[in-house]
């Protein structure tokens, strides 16, 4: 899924290359494949025509930047208009009320509870002191296993009693928080379908009764064309103040994203990007297009590349990246080659697929500790590092000023490093496609 | 498949079927022939069920060889057309659970978080309970919080047994036991529950073939059925899901969730078209008993009737 789409928006944007300018007639092709990529993508259809119909405007009515190539061109503003339609800047949320209450909503199986306890471990990194409340009775051991995150990671929740009646159960808690000292009140409610009216109804009572600071949709980014009406009905029935999309460590270009920020005007805020409590992100509407487009940010790329690199080189570095059995040698050189660019994560990170390697690279500052260990070792370590025993690395640590650990941190991350790469086998091919592109 | 299971199924699938038809109907109402623009609007009419983007324009040819022959735009005729290419992309006939002539049959139960593999495990269960037959369930999902209790409940109102063991034990280990009990206690079913986990995940789908390799070396044959559970929520990406899974696991059959929303499920055209793993099963309500056997024919007919 992944090269087809890169290699059909490439192929795309070189169809138009080599034209001086932007017509409607010449760009026709490459917007009705840009419209392809986003229903493939998952932007639900209506959203999908009326951002085609954006594009094609602002792209005809920009001719005369002719310094830069038509697909570039294209590109920026398929990218830029994305961004403007998913909301800009990120935000934060309000919590200036104490308790600040939190209403996450939902469909079943959309990541509610869960990300109910990646907020309350979020804001209490930023020393605030939340309490979870299950308000879901409904679900065969829903109560359960927000308890059972509690005491898994240390936070306090709510005991609901035996009472079926969330609102009540809602509502007994805030007291509670205020009662005890607890500043965020986050409430797990029952996953619902949004044409089930009793239980809209039930979250309209809640939040009257409540008066939450932010009602959150929390969606599953894998959701397609749905996504439409699943916002709208719950953003008309709560007026909901943003949404939480989950399950985005997955492959799906999340083109969900895009239809809630369309059709109900609302930011989406966080982002769960793993099973473990710490991987809740803030929203970032350019990665998110870029994510969607499939194609990393290829004009960045290409004109950071172009200061520091021909394009031998580029496709040397290529090449490495590419092969399967990368020694650490490579791996010092690409780091000093990359670094030139910027920092490697950064680098990564406009890279399609490559967005994967991000914090695996050792930072800057580490960087001259690495160079001395992998230069403290024999040509044959360098090429073979599995050769490396305990008298090898102890030898290696003395020789580099270095510890046994840091020599085995190294081996870790190259390690890592290694396994991404080759897993990424067919992304490469994808990327030598965007190389020949960038540089033509 | 009797009428009244047919009825259901069909007002599990109402939403689709109510879209679908008022869509093509408002579309192709008043219209005397087919342009361009109608044509569009049946894109968008199709699109909207999931279906992705080749079925859309396979079904969009089909309409303009359609228009070819027929001079005057009979909406009926229309609508049958569409049927018959909806039931000839979704295959032949239904494929029936693979039951095992010696008990018990394993079922493996699959798929990434959310999507309401417990539920169908628990549905299952009521429906082999209700034929008389014994069934065991196998909480091998010890990793989300509350997972095995939450299976506890619902066997015992399902009617079933369970094999458990703590959160956070070797799921292959709970496997290996459940295999082991379901065949000393003569049960008829073990249906094994796994924790859901995205395709992606490399050391997840490896973690969930060694299940599937005990159970295969402690009962020759099984598991008898691998079953993908997907979210008709979903959109493109189950097709990248049922890939994967299959790619690992070998799948049996695929088991279509949450089709009494206002998903359309239009993606199973997809899926079909790419592998050749049949559907067997749709979850279309929260009951225990909204379960329903997926029978290709009648999914076209809810569709477009």
């Amino acid at each position: 899924m992944f090269d087809g789409l890169t290699a059909r928006l490439q192929g795309a944007f070189r169809k138009i290359a080599g034209y001086t300018r932007l017509s409607e007639s010449n760009i026709a092709e490459a917007v009705r494949e840009v419209r392809l990529a986003l229903l493939e993508a998952d932007v639900n259809y209506k959203v999908v025509k009326d951002f085609i119909e954006g594009v094609k405007e602002k792209a005809v009515g920009r001719e005369a930047l002719r310094a830069v190539l038509p697909g570039q061109q294209l590109i920026k503003i398929v990218h830029d208009d994305l961004v403007e339609l998913m909301g800009g800047v990120a935000r934060e949320m309000d919590l200036s009320s104490s308790p600040a209450v939190i209403m996450l909503v939902g469909l079943q199986g959309s990541g509610k509870t869960t990300t109910a306890a990646k907020l309350a471990r979020r804001f209490k990194k930023k020393g605030r002191n939340p309490l979870l409340v299950p308000c879901d009775t409904k679900r065969a051991a829903a109560v359960e296993q927000l308890l059972a995150l509690g005491r898994q990671f240390g936070e306090t929740v709510f005991e609901p009693g035996d009472g079926t009646d969330a609102v009540k159960i809602a509502a007994n808690s805030v007291k509670y928080a205020r009662d005890q000292g607890f500043d965020t009140v986050i409430l797990d409610t029952a996953g619902r379908l949004h044409i089930d009216d009793e239980l809209m109804n039930e979250l309209r009572a809640m939040k009257k009764r409540l008066s939450p600071r932010e009602v959150l949709l929390v969606a599953d980014a894998m959701t397609g064309q749905d996504a439409v009406n699943i916002a709208s009905a719950f953003d008309e029935v709560l007026d909901i103040s943003g949404a939480i999309l989950t399950k985005l460590d997955g492959d799906t270009r999340g083109g969900a994203a895009l239809s809630i920020k369309a059709v109900s005007g609302k930011p989406i805020k966080f982002v769960g990007v793993g099973e473990k409590v710490d991987d809740l992100e803030l929203f970032h509407p350019d990665r998110m297009a870029t994510r969607i487009l499939g194609m990393g940010d290829v004009v960045t790329l290409v004109e950071k590349a172009q200061e520091v690199m021909d394009q031998e080189q580029a496709e040397e570095l290529q090449r490495k990246l590419r092969k399967h059995g990368l020694d650490l040698e490579d791996y010092l050189t690409q780091m000093q080659s990359v670094r030139k660019m910027g920092s490697l994560d950064s680098v990564l990170k406009m890279m399609p697929g490559f967005d994967q390697l991000k914090g695996l690279a050792p930072a800057e500052e580490e960087l001259k500790r690495v160079e001395a260990i992998i230069q403290s070792m024999t040509p044959v370590e360098r090429r073979n590092p599995r050769i490396l025993d305990g008298s090898r690395k102890r030898r290696i640590a003395t020789g580099s000023g270095t510890s046994v650990q840091e020599v085995n941190r190294l081996l870790k991350g190259f390690e890592q490093a290694k396994k991404v790469i080759k897993k990424m086998g067919k992304f490469q091919k994808g990327l030598m496609k965007v190389g020949g592109f960038s540089w033509q | 498949m009797s009428k009244t299971l047919l009825g259901k199924l069909r007002s599990g699938l109402k939403k689709t079927r109510d879209r679908l038809t008022s869509g093509i109907v408002r579309v192709v109402t008043g219209k005397g022939k087919i342009d361009e623009e109608l044509l569009e609007e049946l894109e968008g009419t199709f699109l909207q069920t999931d279906m992705g983007v080749k079925m859309t324009s396979r079904l969009i040819e089909s309409v303009r060889e359609f228009a070819k022959t027929e001079r005057r735009l009979d909406k009926d005729l229309l609508l049958q057309r569409l049927e018959r290419d909806v039931a000839e992309a979704l295959g032949p006939e239904p494929v029936l659970l693979n039951v095992s002539a010696s008990p018990p049959t394993v079922i493996l139960v699959v798929g990434v978080n959310g999507t309401g593999k417990t539920t169908t495990i628990a549905k299952l269960a009521k429906t082999f309970a209700e034929d008389g037959k014994k069934a065991l369930v196998a909480a091998c999902d010890t990793f989300r919080a509350a997972a095995i209790e939450q299976l506890a409940i619902l066997a015992e109102r399902a009617g079933a047994s369970i094999v458990k063991h703590k959160h956070g034990a070797d799921a292959a280990a709970v496997a290996f036991d459940a295999a082991e009990a379901s065949t000393a206690r003569g049960m008829d079913f073990l249906i094994i529950d796994t924790a859901g986990r995205l395709h992606t995940k490399v050391n997840l789908m490896e973690e969930i073939k060694k299940v599937q390799r005990v159970i295969a070396k402690k009962i020759p044959g099984a598991p008898h059925e691998v079953l993908l559970v997907l979210d008709a929520t979903t959109g493109q990406n189950s097709l990248q899901q049922a890939k994967m899974f299959h790619d690992t696991l070998g799948l049996t059959g695929i088991v279509m969730a949450k089709l009494d929303g206002t998903a359309k499920g239009g993606i199973l055209l997809a899926i079909r078209q790419e592998l050749d793993i049949p559907i067997k099963f749709v979850g279309i309500g929260e009951n225990l008993d909204d379960l329903e056997p997926f029978v290709p024919s009648d999914f076209a007919q809810a569709l477009f009737t």
